[in-house]
C-alpha cells in the first residue's frame, strides 16, 4: 500500500483546488484540471498510481 | 499548383528539362527479356536502378512523365539516406546543394518552448538532415543513371497501362507516343508512387487509417535572414487554431505548411488567393515584412496505409505504391530510399545466382516492419499536430502551456524525426543474445555508425560492395585461423571485404586495414581484441561477435544470404 496523503491535508487540498477552479472560470476549469493532472502524474513518477487514479475517476461520472 | 498563369512546370528557380521518347527494341520485333523492371523513375525507382547499376545488374526504367516530378515535394534528407547516397555516388552533390541542418524551435503562442537538437558530432560525415527540393534529388539521380548507359535504360514517356505475371517473367504494357508495346521482366520493382497504378491493376489495397486533418504546403521565395532550422508554430496569432511548419530550402525558396481546419473547406483552401493571404498573415507573424513570391503549392492528407505485403512473387513494391506515412518526421522519402536498397541488392544477389530466392523473402518483413514503425511514431505525432478529438487537444493545450515555464512537458514538442530502423522482425537478422555481450555499438539490425578516421575520412567510406566484415585486434599481425575466416566468407560471398580496424599500424598483403591506434573506432563499436561485426551491403549489422567465432560468423553469413539455419 502506497503511503497516501493525510486527510486533514486533503482537506486543504479540497480547498485550494475549489478556489482554483472558482479562479479558472467554467472556461478554464478543464484546462486548470489536466494541466494539475499531467504535472501531478510527472511528480508521483509511478505509471501504475496514476493508471490507477484515471480509472477511479472515471467511475460513477454521473454528472 | 502554380499561380494563376504559370505552367505547371513554370518555376521561380528551377529549369525542368524535357526528357524525349526514344523507341525501344520491343517495338521493332525484339523480344527481350531483362533481369529487373522498374515502373517509377522518381527517386525511389531510380535509387533502385542505380543500387542494381553499381552490382552489374541491368534495368529498365519506365515512366509515363517526359520530366522530373512538379514541386519540392519532400525535402528534407536524413543522415542515413546521405549514407545510402554516398554509396550511390551522390552525396556530394546533395551536400554541396542542399541546407545541412541539426535543430529546430517550437513556439507556443510565439514564445520558444522546445529546442529540437539532433545528435551531431565531429564522428559524422553528414549532418542529421539536409533540405533541397526533390527535384534536384531527381536530376542528380538522373544524372547519375547516364552514367550506367549500360546498365540503366531510362524510358521516358512510357506509361505502364497493363500487367501480367506468370512464375517465370512480368509483362507490362507500354503506352508510348508511337504506340504499346509489351516489356518483360524477370522481377519487377513498383516504384509508380502513391496512387500506384500497378497496386491497383493486381487488385491490391493499403490497409491502416486516414488520419483526421488535411494540410497544405506552400513554397514561397524571399530574402529572409533565419538559419536552416525547422520552426514549428502552435496557437499563433497568425493561424491560432492549427499548427505552422516553416523549412528553409535552398535558392531562397522556404517552404510553409499549415493545416486546414475541420470546418474549412479543401478546395477554398487552396485557392491561390486564400493562399497568398495565409502566407501573408505568417509572414507578419515572423517578422518578415519584405516583398516575397509564391512558387508552388500542394495539400495533402495524413494517412497511415502501407500493403499487408511488399512483395508478390515477382513483384515488389518499393516507396509510396508500397506505404502511404504522414508528413511529419520527414519519412516518405528517406524510408523509399531504404526500401529501393534493401530490395535492389537483395535482388542482385539472387540475380547473380549468389543468393538464393529466399533472400527476398526478407524484404517485405524488414521494410514492413519499418513502416509499421513510422506508423507508431508518425501516429504519436500526427495526434500531436492535429489533435483528433477535443481530449487530444485539452491535453495537448495542457502540455504547451505548462512548457511555457516547465522544461517537463516541452519534449511533447519533439517532431520524432526519422530514425533508421532495426529489422527485428526479419527472418536473416541474427537476433542472438551475443548481442547482449557488447555495451556500445550498433546493435545486430541496427545500421552501422560512422567514426571519423584520421583527417577526412570516415568509416562508411571503406565499406564495401557486398557483406564487410569489421574485425578489431590488437595484435601485431593476422592470424591463420583469421585468414582462413576471411576467405571462406569470400567464398560464400564474393564480393565480401574484410576490413581490418587495429591499433598496432598492421599490414596485410590484399587486406584493407584501418589504423585505430586513438581506440575510436574500439569505443564506437564497444569491440575488443577480436570483435566482428557482419554488415551487409545496406550498411546493416547482421550480427556481431564480442570475440571471434568462425563458425557461427559462417553460417550467419549463410543465414543472411537466405539460407536456413
Amino acid at each position: 500500500m502506497e503511503a497516501t496523503l493525510a486527510f486533514n491535508e486533503l482537506e486543504i487540498v479540497y480547498d485550494l483546488l475549489a478556489e482554483a477552479i472558482d479562479e479558472a472560470g467554467p472556461e478554464n476549469e478543464s484546462l486548470l484540471l489536466s494541466k494539475l493532472c499531467i504535472t501531478l502524474a510527472h511528480k508521483v513518477s509511478e505509471l501504475a498510481i496514476i493508471k490507477d487514479a484515471i480509472e477511479l475517476a472515471k467511475k460513477d461520472l454521473l454528472g | 499548383m502554380r499561380p494563376a498563369g504559370k505552367g505547371e512546370f513554370d518555376s521561380l528557380y528551377f529549369e525542368y528539362p524535357k526528357f524525349s521518347f526514344s523507341r525501344p527494341a520491343e517495338m521493332d520485333g525484339r523480344s527481350v527479356t531483362h533481369p529487373v523492371l522498374i515502373a517509377g523513375a522518381g527517386p525511389v525507382g531510380l535509387t533502385a536502378a542505380l543500387e542494381l547499376a553499381r552490382r552489374g545488374v541491368a534495368s529498365v526504367v519506365v515512366d509515363g512523365k517526359d520530366t522530373l516530378n512538379d514541386g519540392s515535394r519532400a525535402i528534407c534528407i536524413s543522415r542515413y539516406s546521405l549514407e545510402t547516397l554516398q554509396q550511390l555516388g551522390l552525396s556530394a552533390q546533395v551536400v554541396e546543394k542542399g541546407l545541412g541542418w541539426t535543430g529546430g524551435r517550437c513556439y507556443y503562442r510565439e514564445q520558444i518552448i522546445y529546442r529540437l537538437e539532433m545528435p551531431h558530432s565531429n564522428e559524422e560525415r553528414f549532418y542529421p538532415m539536409y533540405n533541397l527540393q526533390q527535384q534536384y534529388i531527381e536530376q542528380f539521380l538522373v544524372d547519375k543513371a547516364s552514367e550506367y548507359p549500360e546498365l540503366i535504360d531510362l524510358r521516358w514517356q512510357s506509361e505502364v497501362v497493363g500487367i501480367e505475371r506468370s512464375s517465370q517473367n512480368v509483362a507490362l504494357t507500354v503506352k508510348t507516343p508511337e504506340g504499346n508495346y509489351t516489356l518483360k521482366g524477370e522481377y519487377l520493382l513498383a516504384a509508380d508512387g502513391g496512387k500506384s497504378p500497378i497496386r491497383k491493376a493486381m487488385g491490391l489495397r493499403m490497409n491502416g487509417d486516414n488520419l483526421p486533418g488535411n494540410y497544405v504546403i506552400a513554397d514561397i521565395r524571399m530574402d529572409h535572414d533565419f538559419p536552416t532550422e525547422r520552426r514549428a508554430f502552435f496557437e499563433s496569432e497568425a493561424n491560432p487554431d492549427a499548427t505552422i511548419l516553416i523549412h528553409k530550402e535552398p535558392d531562397n525558396i522556404w517552404r510553409i505548411d499549415w493545416q486546414i481546419l475541420d470546418d474549412q473547406d479543401a478546395g477554398e483552401a487552396i485557392e491561390e488567393g486564400n493562399i497568398r493571404s495565409r502566407v501573408q498573415a505568417i509572414l507578419d507573424m515572423i517578422g518578415h515584412t519584405g516583398s516575397w513570391e509564391l512558387e508552388w503549392w500542394s495539400i495533402y492528407t495524413a494517412n497511415t496505409l502501407c500493403l499487408d505485403d511488399y512483395r508478390h512473387e515477382r513483384v515488389i513494391f518499393i516507396g509510396d505504391s508500397a506505404h502511404i506515412v504522414p508528413i511529419f518526421g520527414v519519412r516518405g522519402l528517406n524510408n523509399g530510399f531504404a526500401d529501393a536498397v534493401n530490395a535492389a541488392w537483395k535482388l542482385a544477389y539472387v540475380l547473380a545466382g549468389v543468393a538464393k530466392e529466399t533472400l527476398l523473402d526478407s524484404y517485405s518483413p524488414e521494410r514492413r516492419g519499418a513502416t509499421l514503425d513510422v506508423f507508431r511514431n508518425a501516429g504519436k505525432s500526427s495526434r500531436f499536430m492535429t489533435p483528433p478529438t477535443r481530449g487530444f487537444e485539452l491535453m495537448r493545450k495542457s502540455v504547451l502551456q505548462l512548457s511555457l515555464s516547465q522544461e517537463f512537458t516541452r519534449q511533447f514538442a519533439d517532431p520524432r524525426q526519422v530514425q533508421p530502423y532495426r529489422y527485428p522482425l526479419s527472418p536473416t537478422v541474427n537476433a542472438n543474445s551475443l548481442d547482449a555481450e557488447f555495451n556500445a555499438g550498433p546493435a545486430n539490425g541496427a545500421s552501422a555508425i560512422n567514426r571519423q578516421v584520421g583527417d577526412k575520412r570516415y568509416l562508411l567510406d571503406y565499406l564495401g560492395l557486398g557483406f564487410t566484415g569489421l574485425f578489431f585486434t590488437e595484435q601485431d599481425k593476422l592470424d591463420h585461423e583469421t585468414i582462413s575466416l576471411f576467405s571462406e566468407l569470400v567464398e560464400l560471398d564474393p564480393k565480401f571485404k574484410p576490413l581490418v580496424i587495429n591499433t598496432k599500424a598492421l599490414h596485410h598483403e590484399g587486406i584493407e586495414m584501418i589504423d585505430d591506434s586513438q581506440g575510436n573506432i574500439f569505443s564506437g563499436y564497444g569491440a575488443q581484441e577480436g570483435s566482428f561485426y557482419l554488415i551487409r551491403p545496406d550498411r546493416h549489422i547482421s550480427a556481431r561477435w564480442r570475440s571471434l567465432d568462425k563458425q557461427e560468423i559462417l553460417k550467419n553469413l549463410q543465414l543472411a544470404m537466405g539460407g536456413s539455419e
